[in-house]
């Protein structure tokens, strides 16, 4: 019989930590065939956050660098230029790249250093067990803010890919998410479209991922991906933000 | 065309996210089994009517399925 499909080469034999139904295992698993389908696998290194994709280096089955929270942009940074010709790529959570790491994403973007960050944005800090985060929606709760958060307290949620997509050293911005078959194919294709624009040697390509976080969101995984669709897409538009290949048409 | 479908149900979650993608809603729990993680498993209730779009597989978080045709 012809293998339809099975586990990518891009992944190790590990077993993931995350909870059940967490779409960082989705994520993890197209950044895996998108290196290979690329042939980029053997090459690449990945440099992981702080948060809950913390041994996210035990998954891939590339080179991995662990970076302190919030600094994998400014590893990777370190990384691609005494490594010019090889795919880099951090992965990074909400809590790690839109909050204590905003600075070092932010910079890495202005000087257009030619890595792809995969963003995982799931509106919460979920390694710590869900409090609020930069990302956390107005009314939703979380145990930093058990009445939901509000515009007054807390202002509104940091929109990351539109900031960053304002400076010209990023050269492509799209935001996903993995909630079903049609926006995982497009999430595919955006992350396969950063790690080309990489080693075209473009500029700082960003795919921001929506993504569930059940546990601390109280629901079940496929009540997380509804409220996902209802909420979270509503506030965080799907789609490029920016793509300089379009706009020099 | 025969499909099948298989599942490392040890490290299965039993998220059901598997469930929701299938268009043919043969991706089902199997409340019978019980894995060594605590999560009763993904199955599927009827081989026979599998297309092997294998969209179960690229859904599961945790990479437990194949899927071959014929």
């Amino acid at each position: 019989m012809a293998i339809v499909y099975q586990k990518s080469a891009g992944l190790t034999d590990k077993q993931l930590h995350y909870c059940p139904g967490c779409h960082h295992g989705i994520i993890h698993k197209l950044v895996a065939e998108s290196l290979v389908e690329l042939g980029l696998l053997d090459d690449a290194i990945g440099v992981c956050p702080v948060g809950c994709s913390v041994f996210a280096y035990n998954y891939f089955n590339c080179d991995m660098q662990e970076a302190a929270h919030g600094r994998a942009p400014a590893v990777a940074t370190g990384i691609k230029r005494t490594h010019p010709n090889q795919p880099i790529f951090t992965y990074q959570g909400d809590g790690d790249l839109a909050s204590i790491g905003t600075a070092e994403i932010v910079h890495a973007a202005m000087r257009g250093e030619k890595f792809t960050t995969i963003f995982v944005n799931n509106a919460i800090y979920g390694m710590t067990g869900g409090q609020m985060a930069p990302t956390t929606l107005i009314g939703q709760k979380a145990t930093t803010c058990p009445l939901g958060r509000t515009k007054e307290q807390a202002g509104m949620p940091i929109r990351m890919a539109e900031m960053l997509a304002t400076l010209d050293g990023c050269v492509y911005a799209e935001r996903v998410c993995v909630a079903d078959m049609a926006n995982l194919n497009k999430a595919k294709k955006a992350i396969k479209k950063a790690f080309q624009l990489q080693m075209e040697n473009k500029g700082f390509t960003f795919v921001e991922v929506l993504s569930t976080c059940p546990t601390n969101w109280g629901m079940t995984p496929l009540k997380a991906v509804e409220w996902l669709k209802e909420n979270m897409a509503a506030y965080y538009p799907l789609g490029v933000v920016k793509d300089i290949e379009t706009e020099a048409k | 065309m025969t499909a099948k479908v298989t599942f490392d149900q040890e490290r299965c979650k039993g998220c059901e996210l598997c469930t929701a993608v299938c268009p043919k809603h043969i991706v089902v729990i199997d409340q019978d089994t019980i894995n060594s993680k605590g999560y009763h498993p993904a199955t599927v209730s009827d081989m026979s009517q599998c297309i092997a779009c294998a969209s179960c597989a690229r859904m599961c978080p945790d990479s437990v399925i194949t899927v071959e045709k014929e």
